[in-house]
Order: structure tokens, then C-alpha cells, then sequence
């Protein structure tokens, strides 16, 4: 009688991981080994490094914070409603995931730009984005909801359908409902759809450079103070991106952290 | 009194309803599965909207399609306790009993969701997530849920279906506590004749989207109003108090007249459930003969052939039928108002707790 099963499969899949992680984690590694703790500090010490990151966080949290308001209660349409054209709405809001960060770029210049589609109603209100922190903002929360659009969907798609009628019958009200129930329900789920919207806007370069330029103070964000500096000082933009990294990372995790608590 | 009256489309089938419960009556809604038991539920609860349809509860109207009114549930008021039970897993037991007392002082929430987990029993459990809790404790925190915010009236969808076989007959005899001390209309659905027979006031069977017969659980499983019903209802189902034990039997009084054994176990108030194809028919007047204990005086009250078979209807004094071919039948004569001997063996008598 064979006892011994065959070992191959779970030994592919283990060199599959072993792959995986040391290709994904070796750039960042890399960063860190070739950043000692003492060029890393003087990066932040230096002015313009810590106007970029101050610009980073500002924009960032502002994007995000849109997002989550207008995003979140838009994904519960989405994930609790059955209508026609739902699943034309669902690919269009998903659009920007598969769109390069240039088009994204030219696509807000087209619409929001001086120029654009909207530019003279814009102007007409006093609104201007192009070459300012605001436009910043705008190209954020256009490449970073989609993330969050699609994660909290799914979230709100996987609570109980039963909850949400109990909680009618409870005498809650659809609004109540969606505030008691269906968002603790989904919150983990949220708050991955956060973390990654956050960590998408915290990377974003392309469409921020092509719509709000690249101005130190104004719209020079950590990517493209990094991008900036990359020709003339390498350690220089080594050191910021490492302090990018810690930052993404520190972001990511205090969200899931909250989330986490949250629910006990 | 709730009073519902409702047509609609599910899918391919027509769902064509009307039923009225009093206040402090349950009525069971009984059928097979996708009879539409369940929309009829959603439909009193307003999750479902039906096509046509007027439903009143208490003096309010909560549905009147030809009026345009349509109150959402949460104006309705009705507790509403599903199947699986849907206790809010993101809560601890006392905050799911909680989340529905809006009238109540925040401060005073606590300790009133706490006063209702204890009243069934369950007060230890009050910080206990939903998923940590048995069957049995899940059923007992969603029926505290649903009677916290004071329902004009109780849902009940399959409430011992969900339960293990051991655990549903102290659920069954709690069930029957609670739903006796209710004053407000109770709507539950089964697809299990004995449970409809054992909660129920009343039983109204439901098929092919139709209630095609309503009446007592006894009634309905004497009389048959079609082979559907007779096929349904399965047993009869008989009310007596356990006089004691004889030779290893238990020993039940009936309400009415009449004793019986049965192998079962039992004390206090019982149902005696026997199937109609377990009880044999003798002439009256014969003396006893063959190896059954039970042999009641009964009178003939209703003859329904069911193809081959016979189902009839008898008096003893209360409703039992019997099941048998139809050769027999005309070989003994039967006929509303004729008098026969019903036996069966104490080994073929169930016995419930009421």
C-alpha cells in the first residue's frame, strides 16, 4: 500500500510563494538597506523633502476623506440594488483602474482644464485646479476611488441581506439601517478599500504631473519630488522614497488597526 | 386582528392570499417548501410589494394598493423572526435586543435588553457574540429582538426548523409558553404539519401558492378538504394530560373522553399524534381481539377516497382519521354517522409536549 502521497504539487506551490515574496519585497528592502537611518533624517531635515511630504499627507487626506464619503454610500447603491444599467455603471466607475496614469492625465485636462469640457464653467465660478494643490487633490480622488468604489461593494455585497431587513422590522429606517447596521457590518471590508485608495493617492505620479504640474509647495507631491530629484541627487530621492514606504506602510496598517478595533 | 390580503408574481407561480388573525391567536401557515409561505411573511412585514393587496393591522392600514398605501417596515411594527434567526453577528446579544428599543432612555437600554435575554432565559449570554451561541440560545436572543420594540404582530418564519431534533422540543414547549401569554396576532410558517399543529391555534395549509384549506391542526387532518391536505397533514393529532404509567405505557386522558397508551415518554399536558394509516377500523359492538391497546368507541364523520385509499374522517368524540383501502371500506360500511371501534398500538402513538 502507498502511504506516501506525492510531494510535487505542494512543493511547487511553496517555490511559487518563495518567488513572490522575494521579487515583491527585494525593491523595498533594497531601499532600506541602501538608506542608513542617518540619510534618512537628513532627508526629512531638508526644506523641500518635507514640504513634499506635508503636500503628500494634505492631498492625500483630503482625497481620501471624499472618496469615503461620497464613495462609500454610491458602492452600497451598487452592491444593494438591482437596476437597469447597473453593470454599465459598475464598468464605468471601475474605468480609471485599467486607464494609464497619462491618459488619466489628458483626460482631466480635456474635461477640467482651462480649455476643457468644463474649464469655462469652472473659470466662471472661480475655480481653478490646473497648476494648483486642488488639482492635485482632483487627480487623486479620480485614480483613487475606484479602489475603494470596487472594495466597499463588495464588502456591503457580502452582509447579510437578512440584516438589513431586520433591521427594517426593527423600526430603523433606510438611512439608519445603512448607518447601524450595513457599514459596521461591512467595516473591514471598508477599511481595506481606504487602505488601498490611500496607498493608490499616496503613489499617485502620472496624472498628478500631466494636470496639476510639478511645483515645489504647491503641487510637488512625494512621487514627483522623488522623480525631481532622481537625475541630480539618486541618495536624495532614495532616502524620500524610503520615507514614503514607512509612511504608505504606517498608513495602511494604523487603518486596518482602527478597523480592527472598531469591531470588538 | 391582522388581516392580509394580497396577489402576486413570484417568479412563475401566483401567490393568491387571504387570512385574518385575531389578537392573541396564532396562525399557522403550513405547506410544502416555495409554496410562498415566506412572501406572505415578507409581504406582512413589508419587504416584499406585492402586485395587488390590502393588509391591515389593529384599526392601521399598513398595505392598500388601490389607495396607494405602502408603509415601509419600519412603520409597521411587526417582529419579525427569520428562519436562520439574522441576529446582527457585528453586535453582542443584549445590543441585537437593544438595537430595536428606539422609546427607551439610552441609558436605561442595557439594562431593559437584559431584563428580556433573562425572561427567556438567556441572561448569562447578554455580552456573548451571535456566532458563539447555539441554536437554541440564537432563537431565544432573536425572539427577545423581535418583542423588544412591542410588536403590533409576531413573525414567525420555520422558528424550529433551524433547531436540532433535541433542542426543538424545549423550543417547541417555550414556543407555545410565550405565544399563549402574546396578545397580538402571530403569523408563523412551517413546512412541517406537526409543528403548524403543535403552535398553531389554528392551521391554514398552503399550495400552489392557495390557501386550500384552513381550520383546528385536528380538523384539517379528519377532514381532509382535498388529497393534498389529507396527504399533508400526515397525522392526527389528539389533546390529553398523562394520567400515569400501566405496564410500561404512559397512560393519557383525553380532553373530551377516551384513553390511550403510548410507548413514548411523557408528563403534563401532551399532543398524541398518530398517523391515519397506523389506526384500523372494527366494526362496534365486536368483542376485542389482536395485539392493540388503544381502542376507542368513534362515529364517522366524513369518507374521502385519496385514489386507492380511504381517508375517514371520525368522532372520538375528538377528530382522528383513519386510512384505509377501499375494499375495506365498503366491506364495513362506512358512512358518515356510522359507529366503529378505532385501534392502534401503543408503539405507533407519538406524544408531544403542549
Amino acid at each position: 500500500m502507498e502511504l506516501r502521497r506525492s510531494a510535487w504539487f505542494p512543493a511547487l506551490l511553496g517555490v511559487a510563494l518563495g518567488l513572490a515574496v522575494a521579487f515583491l519585497t527585494l525593491p523595498v528592502l533594497a531601499i532600506f538597506l541602501d538608506t542608513g537611518p542617518g540619510r534618512l533624517l537628513d532627508s526629512l531635515g531638508d526644506p523641500a523633502s518635507r514640504e513634499a511630504l506635508r503636500l503628500s499627507l494634505v492631498t492625500t487626506t483630503i482625497a481620501i476623506a471624499i472618496v469615503t464619503l461620497v464613495g462609500t454610500p454610491a458602492a452600497y447603491l451598487l452592491a444593494t440594488r438591482r437596476f437597469r444599467g447597473r453593470e454599465l455603471l459598475v464598468t464605468l466607475v471601475e474605468l480609471p483602474l485599467v486607464l494609464p496614469p497619462a491618459v488619466a492625465g489628458i483626460g482631466l485636462l480635456a474635461a477640467l482644464g482651462p480649455r476643457g469640457l468644463l474649464g469655462g464653467a469652472l473659470d466662471a465660478l472661480g475655480i481653478r485646479l490646473v497648476l494648483e494643490t486642488a488639482g492635485v487633490v482632483v487627480a487623486l480622488v479620480f485614480v483613487a476611488a475606484p479602489f475603494h468604489l470596487r472594495a466597499a461593494q463588495a464588502a456591503f455585497a457580502a452582509v447579510d441581506r437578512r440584516w438589513l431587513e431586520a433591521s427594517r422590522t426593527l423600526g430603523a429606517g433606510e438611512a439608519a439601517t445603512f448607518a447601524r447596521v450595513a457599514v459596521p457590518a461591512a467595516l473591514p471590508g471598508l477599511a481595506a478599500g481606504v487602505a488601498l485608495a490611500w496607498g493608490r493617492a499616496l503613489g499617485e505620479f502620472g496624472a498628478t504631473l500631466m494636470f496639476a504640474g510639478s511645483f515645489r509647495g504647491i503641487t510637488q507631491t512625494v512621487p514627483l519630488a522623488i522623480y525631481d530629484r532622481f537625475a541630480t541627487d539618486f541618495d536624495g530621492a532614495l532616502a524620500l522614497s524610503a520615507v514614503l514606504v514607512a509612511v504608505s506602510a504606517g498608513l495602511l496598517l494604523s487603518v486596518k488597526l482602527l478597523a480592527r478595533d472598531a469591531l470588538r | 386582528m391582522l388581516s392580509v390580503e394580497l396577489q402576486t408574481r413570484l417568479g412563475a407561480r401566483e401567490l393568491d392570499v387571504a387570512l385574518a388573525v385575531p389578537a392573541g391567536s396564532c396562525l399557522a401557515l403550513a405547506g410544502p417548501s416555495g409554496a410562498g409561505k415566506t412572501s406572505v411573511l415578507r409581504a406582512v412585514a413589508g419587504l416584499l410589494r406585492p402586485d395587488r393587496g390590502r393588509i391591515a393591522c389593529g384599526g392601521e392600514t399598513w398595505l392598500d394598493t388601490a389607495a396607494g398605501i405602502d408603509l415601509p417596515p419600519e412603520r409597521r411594527g411587526c417582529g419579525y423572526v427569520f428562519q436562520d434567526y439574522a441576529l446582527f453577528g457585528h453586535l453582542s446579544a443584549w445590543r441585537n435586543v437593544a438595537y430595536g428599543l428606539r422609546g427607551v432612555p439610552r441609558a436605561q437600554r442595557r439594562a431593559h435588553a437584559q431584563a428580556l435575554l433573562e425572561r427567556f432565559g438567556v441572561g448569562r449570554l447578554a455580552d456573548a457574540r451571535p456566532a458563539t451561541l447555539s441554536g437554541g440560545e440564537r432563537q431565544r436572543v432573536a425572539l427577545a429582538r423581535a418583542l423588544a420594540p412591542r410588536p403590533r404582530a409576531l413573525l414567525l418564519d420555520e422558528p424550529l426548523s433551524a433547531l436540532d431534533a433535541r433542542t426543538r422540543a424545549d423550543a417547541a414547549r417555550e414556543l407555545i409558553g410565550l405565544l399563549g401569554a402574546l396578545d397580538v396576532p402571530v403569523l408563523l410558517v412551517t413546512h412541517d404539519f406537526m409543528e403548524a399543529a403543535l403552535l398553531g391555534d389554528e392551521v391554514a395549509v398552503i399550495d400552489g401558492g392557495r390557501i386550500v384549506q384552513r381550520g383546528s391542526a385536528a380538523a384539517l387532518a379528519a377532514a381532509p378538504a382535498s388529497p393534498f391536505v389529507a396527504d399533508f397533514t400526515g397525522a392526527s393529532v389528539l389533546v390529553g394530560h398523562v394520567r400515569g404509567t400501566a405496564d410500561g405505557l404512559t397512560v393519557v386522558a383525553l380532553d373530551g373522553g377516551g384513553v390511550v397508551a403510548s410507548t413514548a415518554a411523557a408528563t403534563g399536558e401532551v399532543a398524541v399524534a398518530i398517523h391515519p394509516w397506523d389506526v384500523t377500523l372494527e366494526p362496534a359492538g365486536e368483542p376485542a381481539h389482536g395485539s392493540s391497546r388503544n381502542r376507542l368507541e368513534v362515529e364517522v364523520v366524513s369518507v374521502t377516497a385519496i385514489g386507492s385509499r380511504v381517508r375517514v374522517g371520525l368522532a372520538a368524540p375528538q377528530p382522528l382519521a383513519a386510512e384505509i383501502t377501499q375494499p375495506a371500506a365498503e366491506q364495513l360500511g362506512l358512512a358518515p354517522g356510522a359507529r366503529a371501534v378505532a385501534t392502534w398500538k401503543a408503539s405507533a402513538t407519538r406524544l408531544l409536549p403542549r
